[in-house]
């Protein structure tokens, strides 16, 4: 009994991972452990039954979170420019823009990976709708297999860390900063990788032309004036949606909540204009958004019912102890939490490293007065290059679910068309990996890449707008200190934006 | 068993309708956010009440659509151990954790927010923002999307025992990851 009531935050943090492991669903596991260690806590007399009461109120909390609300709004803007049919055209018509250069295809790829999945920050739904359109082009071509690949699955990935991407949102919920200054921060570090990426494509093109071929003449479909037509009404509206969206949210016209709904009606208009809004569209992004947004604010939920209990075991003392032995000060912290999220980010997708291990590790880190801006940045970049890592990445997953295995005919040029093996798909990761690696490296060396524009004294006329909360549902713990510890003072307060 | 399962498709079916409506909120929550951004920076007028409305339409979407989601398990799981086990261990997970976890804590929710709603609505509690919106519609979502959800881990624990038994297909066949997004339907792809 004595030892049960001295480890009971290890043993309550044990157990959960054997419920997680047992494949139950996420949320579920959370809520259940959180009320289980409850009744036994009070059997051991650590804890009050009027802890469970405040259940109901801490759901009302998360009700209330403002922030969140730009979980839907993103993905409904997104899935509406993948659904409609819009992110296709988009693609296509960037690589028949770019597709006459050698190395072209690769670009049109980075680039659209980039701003497109960004707007979901969905890893599967990026990898997925670009290997379905841009795979069997580059193949037919006879692209490099691996770096056909590997366009695809580093781009899918990257995206995770490009504004506006949800990632960054519920990041930034979960350490208590505000989105605005997430995006602000993730702006460098993102046109940094995304630098790199062209870069490694320009070098290839220069180097190994072959790896990388231009669209023969027959491929050009869209010549003269029917390209620039199709770069105007194709590729430059969706394009001019998204960094309007991203513009009107940095300048402080717009919340990001706000921004996402804007773009998710921009979207839609852009869709109609194009003749490509259905029922049948809306109808399935609809769900398709309920579906996401409704799990993962019930893990919101199971984490924060976890999270209750473990706060009244003395958890949070426990794992801030644990990290006290970390040796190496703020530098070894960050290098053994950037270990811990790529690890885990082979078995367990974003959300649940967002809202179960970066509640335990943030309220460490801000007290260890580390810049929490950079700290998500690093959190964020470290997810993208496990996603992408054999033989777990999420991502190669994906890729592997739509391209080909078998040896197949061409339809459009009647050729025998080699499937892709595993192992290219695997093989064509690493050079993406390295290039996200250095990017970490240096992003970890000199936090400027992060903090240069951060220091900016906010806009904050957007204060008179703010709804005053009547729960203590703030954050996702639901605590009412955790605005006190932030490096950044009142600056970010997530309710002020 | 039959007529167990009979209850089971009653309740499927009530929660895949729910799910078909309360979706449209979003759309729903969308325009009105939009909305809000629109008059404020054109006409700069900002309404408490259109700024609730909202997050009231979102948390009735969460909330609400739970036992829908459920229903089409989409509640993410971790599978890394789980799709290395057979189908059958994998339904004796569910039926443990429908029985010992979802049941008993959904029903715990929900009978615990039920005196707060009453409360709240004997008192025709009011936002504290000037203007702002009555409480208890917002606070009655959690008792009914716990409600909703609780019937739905029933018939989920129904649909399990009876595929142990041998009566119908494997119900977890499909979903259970977050591949939302694209994959669901590639008929649109």
């Amino acid at each position: 009994m004595e030892f049960l009531t001295d480890n009971i935050a290890p043993i309550m943090f044990g157990t959960l991972i054997i419920f997680l492991l047992s494949g139950f669903p996420v949320a579920f596991s959370l809520a259940a452990n959180g009320i289980l260690f409850a009744i036994i806590g009070h059997e051991l007399g650590l804890l009050d039954w009027v802890l469970l009461q405040a259940i109901p109120e801490r759901i009302y909390g998360i009700m209330q979170n403002d922030t969140l609300l730009a979980i839907p709004f993103f993905t409904f803007m997104g899935i509406i420019l993948q659904r409609s049919g819009m992110a296709e055209d988009l693609l296509e018509s960037a690589g028949q823009l770019f597709g006459r250069v050698p190395g072209g295809l690769g670009y049109a790829v980075i680039l659209v990976g980039a701003l497109l999945a960004a707007t979901t920050g969905v890893v599967a739904a990026s990898v997925i709708s670009m290997g379905l359109i841009s795979l069997p082009v580059m193949m037919r071509y006879k692209y490099h297999y691996p770096t056909a690949a590997g366009l695809l699955t580093g781009a899918g990935s990257l995206a995770q860390i490009i504004p506006p991407s949800l990632v960054l949102i519920v990041l930034a919920d979960v350490l208590s900063v505000s989105v605005k200054d997430a995006y602000t921060g993730a702006m460098l570090p993102a046109l940094m990788v995304v630098g790199f990426l062209l870069l490694y494509m320009f070098v290839l093109s220069i180097f190994k032309p072959s790896m990388v071929p231009p669209l023969p003449e027959e491929a050009r479909t869209l010549k003269g004036s029917k390209l620039i037509v199709s770069v105007l009404t194709a590729m430059l509206p969706p394009i001019i949606l998204i960094f309007l969206v991203l513009g009107t949210i940095f300048v402080g016209w717009a919340t990001p909540t706000e921004g996402g709904a804007m773009g998710a009606v921009g979207a839609l208009l852009l869709s109609i204009a194009r003749g490509r809004l259905s029922f049948a569209v809306i109808k399935g992004a609809l769900d398709s958004t309920a579906k996401l947004s409704t799990f993962v604010m019930f893990i919101l939920v199971g984490s924060s019912i976890f999270a209750l209990s473990f706060r009244a075991v003395n958890g949070d003392l426990w794992i801030e102890h644990l990290f006290s032995f970390i040796p190496g000060g703020d530098l070894g912290f960050v290098l053994f939490v950037s270990l811990i999220v790529f690890v885990l980010g082979f078995f367990i997708d974003f959300f649940e490293i967002a809202f179960i291990l970066m509640p335990l590790i943030g309220p460490v880190a801000s007290a260890m007065d580390i810049n929490m801006i950079w700290f998500l940045v690093v959190v964020g970049l470290n997810m993208s290059m496990s996603f992408l890592t054999p033989p777990f990445g999420f991502a190669l997953f994906y890729l592997r679910s739509v391209a080909p295995r078998e040896d197949y005919k061409d339809e459009v040029t009647g050729k025998n068309v080699r499937g892709m093996k595993t192992g290219e798909i695997y093989k064509g990761a690493i050079p993406f990996i390295l290039i996200m690696l250095t990017s970490l490296i240096l992003i970890i060396s000199f936090p400027q890449i992060v903090t240069w524009n951060l220091d900016a004294p906010l806009d904050v006329d957007l204060d008179t707008i703010t709804i005053s909360l009547d729960g203590a549902g703030g954050d996702s713990w639901g605590d009412e200190e955790s605005g006190s510890d932030d490096p950044w003072g009142g600056n970010s307060d997530p309710w002020a934006n | 068993m039959r007529t167990l399962l009979k209850i089971s498709s009653a309740i499927d079916a009530l929660n895949s309708l729910v799910g078909q409506y309360v979706k449209w909120l979003i759309l729903a929550a969308v325009l009105v956010s939009a909305g809000n951004a629109t008059t404020r920076y054109l006409f700069n007028i900002a309404s408490n009440a259109m700024l609730e409305l909202q997050w009231y339409l979102f948390a009735a979407v969460f909330t609400i659509a739970a036992g829908y989601v459920l229903k089409v398990n989409e509640h993410v799981r971790i599978d890394v151990v789980s799709q290395r086990i057979s189908p059958r261990a994998r339904n004796w997970v569910d039926v443990i954790g429908l029985a010992l976890c979802v049941i008993p804590v959904s029903l715990y929710i929900t009978l615990q927010s039920i005196p707060n709603l009453l409360e709240t609505y004997a008192n025709q509690e009011v936002s504290a923002n000037a203007g702002g919106l009555i409480r208890w519609p917002v606070r009655a979502m959690i008792p009914i999307g716990f409600g909703l959800l609780l019937i739905q881990a029933i018939s989920e624990l129904i649909k399990r025992w009876a595929y142990l038994k041998g009566l119908v297909d494997d119900p977890l066949a499909r979903g259970g990851h977050a591949t939302v997004s694209m994959d669901d339907d590639k008929e649109t792809v």
